[in-house]
Order: C-alpha cells, then sequence, then structure tokens
C-alpha cells in the first residue's frame, strides 16, 4: 500500500460507477456508452452467479427426493421429512454417544449433508448411555422425546409400552424414555442364520478387527468395550438374542417350516426398537437379521 | 447523533441491503470547515508524505482476530477431540459449558422450515442474539467464520493475479445477497426443508475440522477457486445470507470502527483492504457529514483499516465507553 492515490472514487468498488459526477437536468444519471456496457456485464455476471448457487441449493434438495429410501436416524428421531426440516446439523448427537454409533452424512451419500446417521451393521445404538443422551443433546427437537403434537405418529411406529432397558432392569426406573422405534429388526437371510441351521458359534464374531463396541454387563456396565474382545462359545447361536438391550424384543423360539419340519428361529417382537445390536453382532456375513430403517411394527 | 448522522445511519441500512452509497446532500458546518481547510493546502501533502515515510505496516488487529478465529475453531475441534467438552456442537449450534448457543441464520431456517421452536433453541437463539449485538453483529463473520479466514488467503492470492494482470475482479450486484436471504427463507418456509443449510460453507467447514473432511468441501473449493480466478470475495460480498442476518443485527450494535475526519488524507488505502468498501464510502474526500462518522452495519469489525490507515483516522469504538486504542 505505498501507491498515493488522490482520487479514492476510481478504485474497484464500483461505488461511483452509478452515481453520476453531474446528474443531468431530468435527474437520470448520465452513463457512457462503455460504463453501460460494463453494467451490463456486470449484470450478466450477477444472473450467472445467482445461477450457481442457485444451482448448487437444488441439489442439496435431492435427500428430500430420497427422503422415500430408508435411512437409521438416531432414536428419537421425527420422521424423516421433518427429520432434515429441523436437524440444524451440528452434531452435537456424535458427540455425547459413547459407543460413537452416530455419524454425519457426506454429500454423496444423499440423505442431507451433515446430518447424523447410523450404520447399525458397523456400530449399533446399544443404549450404553442409559438415557438416550442424543436426544438429549439435540437442540432443535429433531431428536426428542415428546413429539410435538401436530406431527402425527405412523400406526405402528409408537411402542405399545416405554422399553424396558435390559441393562438397567433393577434400576427404580428400568425403562428408556423412548415413544417411538427408529426400525424395526427382521430376519432377511433366514437361510443363513446358524440358529436356524442349529449351528453353533465359537470365537469372535465379526473377526478380530472389528471396532465396532457393545455395553457388557459382565465386563464392565459403565464401559462398552470392543466386541472382538468379547469371544463366544455357544452350541446354538443366540447371540442376536444375547445381546439384545431391549427386554422382550427378541428370542429363538421353534418354529415350523412349510414342509412340517421344526427348526429354531430368531424371532422379533413389537417392543423391538429398531438399535442394530442383533445386525451387528450377527456371525454371518452379509447379516442374517438387518435393520429396517424408519419400519413400523405390522403384525 | 445529529440529524445528519441519523440520516446516514438509515441510508446505511440500505447500503446493507445493497443500495450504493450516495454523495450527502448537506454536510454540517463542522465538517464543511475541515473539508475546507483541506482543500489545496500544501502542509497538508507535506504532513502526508511524511506520514508516509513513517508509517509503519500494522497487523496488529488481523494478528487478534485470526487468533481469536483459530481459537474459537479450534476449541470446537478439540472439545471432541480430546473430550473436553467445552464448546460441543459445531457452527450452527453447539453449547458452551452447557449453554445453548444457535447460530441465527441457521436457527432461521429451522424455525421456518420445521415451524415448530422449542425451548433450547429459542434460548440458544437468544444468548446467540445478545451476544452478537454485544459484540458487533458481522463481527461473528470476521472472527469466527472459518470461511472467512480461506477466503481471505484466496483473496490475496486473487489480489496477486490481479496485480500480475492475469485476472481482473468481476464485481456483482450487492443486492444480490438480499435476493438468495429471501430465496432462501421462502423456500425454507415453502418446502419445510433448510436447504441453504446444504451449501453453507461455514457449516460446512466448522463440520470438516470438527467430524474430519468430506466431500462437502468440494463446493467449499469451487467457492474460493470462483473468488481467486473470478470475483474477489464474492461469496461474503454478494451471495451469503449468514452475513445479512449478522449485519441486520450488527444494526445496533456499540461496538464499530468510527472515522475521524481530521487527520485522514483520503488516499483510500482502507478501502482497497475492505471486504465491504461500501460501508467506507464516507472517507472519500468531502464526503463526512460530520467530524466523526461511526461506520455502518455491513462493516464485518475486520480492523483491516484500522491497521492500514497511516494517520489512525479509523479506530474501534464501543459506544458509551472510552475509545479502543
Amino acid at each position: 500500500m505505498s501507491e498515493i492515490d488522490e482520487e479514492v472514487g476510481s478504485d474497484n468498488s464500483a461505488n461511483d460507477s452509478n452515481t453520476p459526477r453531474q446528474p443531468a437536468s431530468n435527474g437520470k444519471p448520465a452513463i457512457s456508452i462503455a460504463k453501460r456496457q460494463t453494467n451490463r456485464r456486470r449484470v450478466l455476471r450477477t444472473i450467472l452467479l445467482t445461477g450457481g448457487v442457485l444451482g448448487a441449493a437444488m441439489s442439496g434438495f435431492l435427500p428430500l427426493v430420497y427422503a422415500q429410501k430408508k435411512r437409521l436416524r438416531p432414536p428419537g428421531a421425527l420422521d424423516e421429512k421433518d427429520f432434515l426440516g429441523s436437524c440444524i446439523k451440528c452434531g452435537q448427537c456424535v458427540q455425547v454417544c459413547p459407543v460413537s454409533a452416530i455419524k454425519l452424512a457426506d454429500l454423496v451419500d444423499g440423505m442431507g449433508v451433515g446430518t447424523p446417521y447410523i450404520d447399525p451393521r458397523a456400530q449399533a445404538c446399544d443404549f450404553s448411555c442409559d438415557a438416550v443422551q442424543c436426544i438429549l443433546a439435540c437442540p432443535t427437537g429433531s431428536l426428542t422425546y415428546h413429539k410435538p403434537d401436530f406431527l402425527p405418529v405412523r400406526p405402528g411406529a409408537a411402542l405399545a409400552a416405554k422399553p424396558i432397558l435390559l441393562a438397567k432392569e433393577n434400576d427404580p426406573e428400568p425403562t428408556l424414555n423412548m415413544h417411538e422405534r427408529i426400525g424395526v429388526a427382521r430376519l432377511t437371510r433366514p437361510e443363513a442364520c446358524l440358529a436356524v441351521q442349529g449351528k453353533g458359534f465359537k470365537g469372535q464374531t465379526r473377526g478380530p478387527d472389528f471396532k465396532g463396541k457393545l455395553r457388557y454387563m459382565d465386563v464392565d456396565r459403565w464401559k462398552p468395550v470392543k466386541v472382538s474382545s468379547h469371544p463366544y462359545d455357544v452350541s446354538e447361536c443366540d447371540l442376536c438374542v444375547r445381546e439384545c438391550p431391549v427386554k422382550g424384543a427378541i428370542s429363538i423360539e421353534t418354529v415350523f417350516a412349510p414342509d412340517g419340519s421344526q427348526r429354531k428361529s430368531p424371532v422379533v417382537h413389537e417392543p423391538c426398537v429398531g438399535c442394530g445390536v442383533c445386525e451387528m453382532v450377527c456371525p454371518v456375513a452379509p447379516a442374517a437379521i438387518t435393520i429396517e430403517a424408519g419400519e413400523v411394527w405390522k403384525i | 447523533m445529529s440529524t445528519l448522522l441519523n440520516r446516514r445511519f438509515f441510508d446505511q441500512i440500505k447500503v446493507l441491503f445493497g443500495a450504493e452509497p450516495s454523495k450527502p446532500k448537506e454536510i454540517s458546518p463542522a465538517a464543511q470547515q475541515i473539508h475546507f481547510y483541506k482543500k489545496g493546502n500544501r502542509d497538508l501533502i507535506a504532513e502526508k508524505l511524511h506520514a508516509r515515510a513513517h508509517a509503519k505496516p500494522s497487523h496488529k488487529w488481523r494478528n487478534r482476530r485470526w487468533a481469536t478465529l483459530i481459537f474459537a475453531n479450534l476449541l470446537f475441534t478439540l472439545s471432541f477431540f480430546l473430550d473436553i467438552q467445552i464448546l460441543e456442537g459445531a457452527l450452527t449450534a453447539s453449547r458452551f459449558v452447557g449453554f445453548h448457543l444457535i447460530d441465527l441464520n441457521s436457527a432461521l431456517q429451522v424455525m421456518l422450515a420445521h415451524k415448530h421452536i422449542i425451548n433450547n433453541l429459542l434460548i440458544g437463539t437468544g444468548t446467540v442474539l445478545i451476544l452478537w449485538v454485544l459484540l458487533g453483529g458481522r463481527t461473528f463473520c470476521s472472527w469466527v467464520c472459518p470461511y472467512h479466514l480461506l477466503a481471505e488467503w484466496a483473496e490475496k492470492i486473487h489480489l496477486f493475479l490481479v496485480s500480475k494482470k492475469l485476472v481482473t475482479d468481476q464485481n456483482m450486484d450487492r443486492r444480490l445477497r438480499t435476493v438468495f436471504w429471501a430465496i432462501f427463507a421462502l423456500l425454507a418456509l415453502a418446502t419445510g426443508y433448510t436447504v441453504f443449510e446444504a451449501i453453507s460453507p461455514t457449516g460446512i467447514l466448522s463440520r470438516a475440522l470438527i467430524y474430519g473432511p468430506g466431500l462437502a468441501l468440494l463446493w467449499v473449493l469451487a467457492l474460493l477457486f470462483f473468488e481467486v480466478f473470478f470475483s474477489r470475495r464474492a461469496w461474503c460480498r454478494y451471495a451469503c445470507p449468514i452475513g445479512l442476518t449478522y449485519g441486520v443485527v450488527g444494526i445496533v450494535s456499540p461496538v464499530r470502527i468510527i472515522y475521524k475526519l481530521d487527520g485522514c488524507f483520503h488516499e483510500g488505502d482502507c478501502r482497497k483492504v475492505c471486504l465491504v468498501p461500501h460501508v467506507l464510502d464516507t472517507v472519500i474526500k468531502g464526503r463526512a457529514v460530520e467530524p466523526e462518522v461511526p461506520i455502518g452495519p455491513d462493516c464485518t469489525r475486520c480492523g483491516l483499516c484500522v491497521d492500514v490507515c497511516p494517520t489512525g483516522s479509523l479506530s474501534f469504538e464501543v459506544k458509551g465507553l472510552s475509545k479502543l486504542a
């Protein structure tokens, strides 16, 4: 800035370009042809920027278009469209989760840049926070204990009763403050299920390199540990039932196949909230039991 | 406040929304006297050359500001990374040792889209509103917004390329920002979806700093590219609705830059470094309506003009308090 300028009005800010030095008698600015051309180019550029930014913004609507596609949101999430409208994308739910189950979506995920989701196969919500901390952390009510009155509850989304958390079954208040499920577990590949095949399971489910964590009450109630540090040895596989954090959500039942033969099978019950622990611990790949995100309970 | 400054106060609000500043129709006798004294004064030219020769380039305010900006963003990152839990969340919404803080523009988007305001949202928005009314509205832009810092560096490259005559600054109509603000507000209201949040470089960068980088950064890169090669500081100047929201907050803020006509040589260095040179129209020769003129609400209080001014004619001021260096 060593250059000395006497005339300030000639810099690049174009402040004076619309202001006439000498207003003409009719009050209209006297503009030269060159200046008029510059102005016209500026208008074109402005339109270009408008188009560019709005075009980019329109791509922001894609998640809304894809809202039909189900994705697992954190507990207490409003229905997808309301969720997208109310989430402020701050990630406070991510920060409070003790097992880091919640991730933020990226541009290519097509579910809203910066909105939280859970990939239960990688890390399910095991409620090891006891109080659904992500709901507590949410500043906008995108994740909420109490849905506002004007938002309808889809039939089958509401839980018949507050789910009882097995980990605090003996506490004075054993329930989770959740009124709606975030999904429903379903045995999507029964033919692959070890229980259906009558097989047991021995070793680390998901292998030694799996990073997922789970709260094992016999290890430490307040410190979830790696699933890989907790090997199993069961004569009949029941990992999904064994690790399900919600009381009465899943059990191994004897079922009859169409040909009349009897076999064991995991059966999901109404208290299922859709946390995804069963999907995470399922030893077969891909998982025999999966979460249908945003799904409701159908009889 | 004199009638003239009062008039200027309202003119500057129009300037915030995109109007071009106009020459004042009336200038106070006191200011007129100074303008007259300066005209053709040979001593003044000698004085100017002397001041030039002895001017020490300062980066005091810029350094303070960069330190603050980096510290604030680092506090977010470390709160999560080291789990020290001082400032949890991102710039869009956070909790400072438990107190909710919510970015005003994001809050507005959510309120318009969701049409349901819970207590935490209200408390967080109120706290931040009071905070930025006290601190100066667009102070948020230059002292906190991470995009501002990147854009400042991109601007340096842009200015270098301009000096080499490789690019020219393609300026645009500033009313565009107001149009964007209205469009994004209407879109949120009509579609029930906070579409601006999907492209907000402030939100994208803040989350990238805290939760790790993502492909959304490509949009930020595209904006920086546009600013380097095409139009100087285009996003902050012509597009960002967050800036306008905080600008409106800054209308009533006591923290501002004040201009003193007395020592000014009208060389225009301040306007060259300024992100929003239209707020500094008053420094143009013959424009100041009073001997002291506060700078309008679109000013980001970045202090670059304070640093660059060789005569100390521009300084920070807290209305009602003694003047700051």
